[in-house]
């Protein structure tokens, strides 16, 4: 039985919008397992963002519970959210958020400025590895400007990677790219999540789901489906199966 | 957090954006550079006036007979014979604040060489005289304690005299001039010190020893004057309290009585012009303190924009977890490591403007210490202080918000 990473029960966020309260989570509840990859999917409005913001330790539940690697993210307080994130959470955004004009080497290093527990030259091995582990070994020195969409995601993976957190948390991560760089994504991401490495992806693109190992849909606030998905595709074969591009 | 990671994160920042970091430099570069040489202007001109001042001799002190009664009739200082030799010796003996003290008596006549003559009068001093006077000798030697003691046909003479009684450009040293008949060796030239603030001329001057005037052109045996010099300016006060004290206890006055002399020093005069230049550097002052202010404005308004602009690296940062204390920290430091190369820039420039000013103009400058240093102190506090309200409004960003933010 493997360990249990995320717990949350009975989550619930509104937001106060002018006299009107909006109900962005209406009461869920899931677990994830170590070395679970789970798509979570839904339409906009959804509530999914709201989600992946109570996930990412970004914001509070306004009821509920959730547990983190055995921490209550509810009874934190700023900083001491801040500290998790740093910990034990890696973010890939859509848009990459790389540091403009920063080497690849230097955006990685970024989580591990904020712990002091790294020192100096740990910092840069690390940083080392994780860039080889997203197949970009031979570009540490590329500034985020040089380099192609494609090779900016990995780079941010790379920086997800990096502080060895247990869950990565991706946003919609192949949104700013076109399809057979999105797929070279997913590749990446099954090979992290083949590693044993926890994986919850959060897109709208339903063709997604078929590479994860669970899918959880969302529509106003509540899920309407978490299902397993037995027979994992390949993003790999997938992959070979686009048509080759001319450029 | 620790710091280095902190300084390290601020100089990345600062690295991407080398152009904005070094035209918000710019403003505190001037500012600083401004005060800098501002300051050493100022501090320039007063010391060139002070010395000016204490070239006419602004530690002086002149001692002169008071305006007493003689039978009931008022009589002119001149007249009066009230100041001795006595007195000159016992204030010479007594008055710790003197560096140099010399008898004064003087007669006024026709001065005669071949066929020149010259209106001028002759002050009979001793070897201190020059000295107190900020006179040099230019040509040859002053009379000696020697020829004082045997009351010596002897004279040094201003450069006045040598124009008018030399026109043909003889060498004067050796010369025999005379005064009234009385026929002196001239054995020494004194440097020219042209006019003084009253328009007096000050090389129309011919000194003798002072016992050659007294027994050979004036027949008197008390003296005119007494001219000092107090060690320093600063105790001309005291100086002054000590020759009064001696003075009325030589001349037997009751407490009731009035002084019967007159100790005058130019204390006043140097004063006001101490004060005027004060005044003038003050003014610079805050002339280079506005543009420091203007600069630290610049840093504040540049900082802002850049949180701003980089709302959503700080949402970045955040998510990945810097604490806002981490941002405020990254923000202040990026601030103060401006304000202070900036400093370091703006003393260089400040320091070289000055010497150009010197060299170029040759205007009086002096770099005070204390004035780089109040700079650098003032460009780093303008940077904290000027760097607070973006660095805090940064940290306070939600990060939720601010990776939404385009």
């Amino acid at each position: 039985m493997s360990k249990i990473i995320i717990d949350i029960k009975d989550l619930k966020r509104n937001f106060i919008v002018g006299e009107e309260t909006v109900h962005a989570l209406r009461g869920i509840s899931f677990s994830i397992k170590e070395g679970e990859f789970v798509t979570i999917m839904g339409a906009s409005g959804s509530g999914k963002s709201t989600l992946l913001n109570q996930l990412g330790c970004l914001d509070t539940p306004s009821s509920g519970e959730y547990l983190l690697d055995g921490h209550s993210v509810g009874d934190m307080d700023k900083n001491e959210r801040s500290t998790i994130r740093n910990r034990k959470i890696g973010f890939v955004f859509q848009s990459y958020n790389l540091l403009p004009k920063t080497t690849a080497l230097e955006n990685v290093e970024l989580p591990l400025l904020y712990n002091p527990s790294y020192s100096m030259k740990e910092r840069k091995e690390k940083s080392q590895a994780a860039l080889e582990a997203v197949g970009l070994g031979d570009r540490l020195y590329h500034k985020s400007n040089q380099m192609s969409g494609g090779q900016m995601q990995r780079v941010a993976i790379a920086r997800a990677l990096v502080n060895d957190p247990v869950l990565i948390l991706a946003d919609e991560a192949t949104g700013n790219l076109d399809s057979r760089t999105a797929y070279e994504i997913i590749v990446l991401l099954q090979e992290l999540y083949k590693k044993g490495r926890t994986i919850i992806f959060v897109t709208h693109n339903p063709d997604l789901a078929a590479f994860s190992s669970r899918n959880i849909v969302l529509r106003d606030g509540k899920i309407i489906k978490d299902s397993l998905n037995e027979k994992i595709e390949s993003a790999k074969v997938a992959l070979e199966k686009l048509p080759k591009q001319e450029d | 957090m620790n710091i280095g990671n902190l300084i390290k994160i601020s100089l990345r920042a600062l690295a991407n954006n080398k152009m904005r970091a070094f035209l918000t430099m710019l403003g505190i570069i001037i500012g600083v550079a401004s005060v800098i040489t501002m300051l050493a202007i100022g501090q320039g001109s007063k010391i060139s006036i002070q010395s000016q001042i204490s070239e006419m001799g602004s530690n002086m002190l002149m001692i002169q007979p008071g305006a007493g009664m003689m039978g009931g009739v008022r009589q002119s200082a001149s007249n009066m014979q009230s100041l001795k030799m006595e007195d000159y010796n016992s204030i010479r003996d007594n008055v710790s604040y003197i560096s140099q003290i010399s008898p004064s008596v003087s007669s006024s006549g026709q001065f005669i060489f071949g066929a020149n003559n010259y209106p001028a009068s002759i002050s009979g001093v001793n070897t201190e005289y020059p000295d107190i006077r900020k006179l040099t000798i230019n040509e040859g030697n002053m009379f000696t304690d020697q020829q004082i003691k045997s009351a010596a046909k002897v004279c040094v003479i201003g450069q006045t005299i040598i124009t008018n009684l030399f026109t043909n450009g003889e060498d004067p040293i050796g010369k025999i001039i005379r005064f009234n008949k009385i026929p002196f060796t001239v054995i020494g030239t004194l440097n020219a010190k042209g006019y003084n603030s009253m328009g007096m001329d000050q090389d129309n001057i011919v000194l003798a020893p002072y016992t050659t005037i007294q027994k050979r052109i004036l027949a008197i045996t008390y003296i005119q004057g007494i001219f000092a010099s107090a060690t320093t300016e600063g105790v001309t006060d005291k100086a002054t309290d000590q020759i009064s004290t001696i003075l009325r206890t030589n001349h037997k006055l009751k407490a009731t009585d009035d002084d019967d002399f007159n100790i005058r020093s130019q204390e006043e005069l140097s004063s006001m012009l101490t004060s005027t230049s004060d005044m003038m550097t003050i003014l610079l002052a805050c002339i280079a303190g506005i543009s420091l202010l203007v600069g630290g404005i610049g840093i504040m308004n540049i900082m802002y924009v850049s949180v701003k602009e980089r709302t959503r690296e700080i949402g970045l940062r955040m998510s990945i977890g810097a604490k806002g204390k981490d941002i405020l920290a990254q923000f202040l430091i990026e601030a103060i490591l401006i304000s202070f190369t900036g400093g370091i820039i703006g003393v260089i420039f400040g320091v070289g403007a000055s010497i150009i000013v010197n060299v170029a103009l040759s205007w009086p400058v002096s770099v005070l210490p204390y004035s780089v240093l109040l700079s650098f102190l003032v460009c780093t506090v303008t940077g904290v202080f000027f760097g607070w309200y973006p660095a805090k409004t940064a940290s306070e960003l939600d990060p939720i918000e601010a990776l939404r933010y385009e």
